[in-house]
């Protein structure tokens, strides 16, 4: 979107300042299609997803919660917001990253093979990082690691040269400290 | 009240309850049920039109004409895709539709079933919302909310995909009362402090302008009442979007005309050199600001949208009120009025002497003839000879809509119809349809060209079934005339595909439709020509003959600022050729 925007004469003369991410909590009626509604804006209007997860949080009342993580100016930010609150089915969208505390947390699966030396340095690396053995065999582990999305970078960075396998990741989920709700 | 009934009776019932009178449609196997149920009944009339597109925006032509909600019916499958360009063009324009879709029985969806699709799935992204039925208990609920969904806020087009199992299902009834949507609630009251503010900045300014556009319309017409109002009140000038016109009588002192690319000299300088700008229900389209970084630079800018995403979207607002147009314009007069506010005279009092100024260039000024009718002069004078009656026009897209928009000037709302955002050729036979249906008495005048008439003609046949007298008055100059025109001033006079060959005989096919057909070629026999059209008591094709190579002026250049505009008379200057002022990144624009 950016490419084009600086060629463009009838670019958004907003779109000049810095891009940021943002971290948006957005409560739905659990209908059918309604994510494809989410992803479709996305998708249409050319704004980026860099994670998003959704599960039902109210059976009783067919609430579902989505957390989008996505990039943009604060007026491209400012848009999607507006955007997303145009669709029917939506109850209400929140910008986490305009609270002031907010706890991210992302779980991610990680199947690291190795032997000997290697097996031991991922089972030592894995304690530090308080990741959980979840699966073992004589030449490989998988590992439940939880935290925000820049720990279990760090941590799949280290397990690269020991012998990463896969990683199964469930993108970030969001909520704000203290007492009140979204 | 609730009464067991099947799912198609529900939906005619649903109709009545909304008040529909009409529905535009086409048969087929997948809403069988819903034709029985209407055979059996007079209370909402089936119009049959020959393309499910012609539905769609005979359907828009009806709500736009009458600020009701416009209802279409077409089957499942290719009767869905063939209705899509008419939503799409529904979405851009935020016109209310209700669009009944069939669909094949609950158990095949998925299937890849004869004349199945996914219907929900295509028209996602050009509708405001839509709904697949899977149960009869959800239907009564749906349709209501499918209309309430369509009206309310910024309207728009709303499907409801209707499997036959469901049309055939016994199940009970509601009415529309007692439905309240749990999430969709627009807001349209406009924040009191915020108006304030407006009505302050309004009284403050030195070069004001007011900028409407299609929300006024869509409001009511009680919210042109009250622009009309505030212009008077404070002595602004006003001008408006191509949708927009019509709120803001064309007669009145304050006009300065049509904005944006072929709008006015006047208006484009104005917005250009404004110091509050005051947009009412407008978006700021390109067509309207022209390039960005050049739009109206020294102004503060108020912003009034019942939309929240279409404030600051391209442009930055200053002052953002969200709410419905006819109540914040009617908290604006109050409060003006309630502080005794004063616009500043002085201020204003020079302010208009420059724009007399930009008004003495003349803009839509054209070079006359006496052998060829121009086709400024024909809507010029097709003007003349119907302002005095009960007229409503509708147009096809390209120059002769542009033309219509400078030439023909409106008093009233919802008199003009035309396809704005999606710009879609096409649309101005089946909405002259729906507009006729809605006013039998009025004169309906479909305002064409040669190329875009074509793409609808199948409609006349509909035109002549429901003995609907509408006038197609085609400006004939053998091209589509807006891509000559591009070609002309971008591609060095490559004129590719534009060139409109094998055009039929359009007076014959008139009469094959059963219709009446002229054609006028000679200047001195226009006006007795246009009275014979007028004076026939059904359908016309009138098929007027204009110079070929005639190009709509003035025009902002792509990529190019408000006051960067070209006027005819530059293009007549030998030494300066167009195609030189636009510059390589106007040319990648469209």
């Amino acid at each position: 979107m950016n490419a084009i925007a600086a060629l463009s004469p009838y670019a958004s003369a907003l779109a000049k300042s810095g891009t940021e991410r943002h971290t948006l909590s957005v409560l739905v009626d659990n209908e059918p299609g309604v994510l494809a509604r989410v992803v479709g804006l996305f998708s249409g209007r050319g704004y980026n997803i860099e994670s998003l997860t959704v599960a039902e949080v109210a059976h009783g009342e067919h609430l579902s919660r989505i957390t989008i993580v996505t990039t943009g100016t604060p007026e491209v930010i400012d848009q999607i917001t507006h955007q997303l609150e145009r669709i029917v089915p939506i109850h209400k969208v929140t910008d986490l990253s305009m609270q002031d505390r907010v706890i991210e947390r992302e779980l991610a699966m990680i199947k690291v093979h190795g032997t000997g030396e290697h097996r031991s340095e991922a089972l030592r690396l894995s304690e530090a990082f308080h990741a959980k053995v979840i699966d073992a065999t004589i030449e490989s582990f998988i590992f439940e690691l939880t935290g925000s999305p820049a720990k279990i970078d760090d941590f799949v960075d280290l397990m690269r040269p020991i012998g990463l396998v896969e990683i199964s990741r469930t993108g970030v989920a969001a909520i704000t400290r203290g007492a009140k709700g979204m | 009240m609730s009464k067991q009934m099947t799912g198609a009776e529900m939906i005619v019932e649903a109709l009545k309850d909304q008040g529909v009178d009409t529905v535009f449609g086409y048969p087929g196997g997948a809403v069988l049920p819903i034709y029985d149920a209407l055979f059996q009944q007079n209370a909402v009339q089936h119009v049959l039109v020959r393309h499910e597109q012609g539905a769609a925006h005979a359907a828009e032509g009806y709500a736009r004409s009458t600020g009701k909600v416009g209802v279409l019916l077409v089957t499942s499958g290719p009767g869905a895709t063939n209705a899509i360009t008419g939503l799409a063009d529904a979405l851009l324009d935020s016109i209310p539709l209700v669009c009944l879709t069939g669909q094949v029985p609950t158990h095949l969806i998925g299937s890849d079933a004869f004349q199945e699709c996914d219907t929900v799935g295509i028209t996602r992204h050009c509708t405001k919302h839509n709904y697949l039925v899977r149960s009869i208990e959800d239907l009564p609920r749906i349709l209501h909310e499918a209309f309430y969904v369509a009206r309310s806020g910024r309207p728009g087009p709303v499907v409801v995909d209707l499997p036959k199992d469901v049309q055939f299902a016994l199940g009970l009834y509601q009415g529309p009362l007692n439905v309240q949507h749990k999430t969709y609630q627009p807001k349209l009251k406009g924040d009191a402090d915020r108006i304030r503010e407006a009505v302050e900045m309004m009284a403050k300014a030195k070069r004001p302008v007011i900028y409407s556009g299609g929300g006024v319309i869509n409001s009511g017409p009680h919210a042109s009442k009250l622009l009309r109002e505030l212009v008077e009140l404070t002595g602004f000038p006003i001008t408006s979007t191509l949708m927009g016109l019509g709120a803001y009588p064309a007669s009145g002192d304050n006009w300065l005309g049509m904005l944006g690319m072929h709008g006015t000299y006047e208006a484009n300088h104005t917005m250009h050199d404004c110091d509050v700008m005051i947009a009412i229900g407008a978006r700021f389209d390109d067509r309207i600001t022209g390039r960005l970084d050049a739009f109206s630079p020294g102004s503060k800018k108020i912003h009034i949208d019942i939309d929240p995403s279409s404030i600051n979207k391209t442009v930055k607002i200053d002052l953002a009120i969200v709410g419905d147009c006819a109540n914040v314009l009617g908290d604006m007069i109050s409060v003006w009025r309630a502080e005794g506010l004063k616009a500043d005279e002085e201020a204003l009092a020079g302010w208009w002497k420059q724009i007399d100024h930009w008004r003495a260039r003349k803009s839509l000024a054209y070079r006359a003839s006496k052998t060829t009718i121009k086709p400024q002069y024909a809507v010029q004078r097709l003007y003349e000879l119907t302002k005095d009656r009960d007229t409503y026009i509708t147009t096809e897209v390209g120059q002769h809509q542009m033309w219509a928009a400078q030439h023909y000037h409106f008093e009233e709302p919802n008199r003009w119809m035309t396809s704005g955002g999606l710009g879609t050729m096409g649309y101005g036979l089946p909405a002259a349809i729906g507009t006729q249906m809605a006013h039998p008495k009025s004169l309906v005048i479909d305002i064409a060209g040669e190329a875009s008439i074509l793409m609808n003609m199948q409609e006349m046949s509909t035109a002549v079934q429901y003995r609907l007298p509408v006038k197609i008055f085609i400006l004939n100059n053998e091209y589509m005339g807006m891509v000559r025109q591009w070609q002309e001033l971008l591609h060095g006079g490559r004129y590719s595909e534009s060139y409109s060959a094998a055009l039929p005989d359009f007076v014959k096919l008139a009469e094959a439709y059963g219709g009446k057909g002229i054609r006028c070629s000679d200047p001195a026999e226009l006006d007795r020509a246009i009275l014979e059209m007028i004076d026939y008591p059904g359908p016309v094709i009138f098929d007027c003959i204009v110079s070929k190579e005639e190009n709509c002026f003035p025009m902002i250049p792509s990529g190019k600022a408000h006051n960067e505009m070209i006027l005819a008379e530059l293009s007549d200057d030998a030494g300066v050729e167009i195609g030189s002022i636009i510059d390589e990144k106007g040319k990648m624009l469209v």
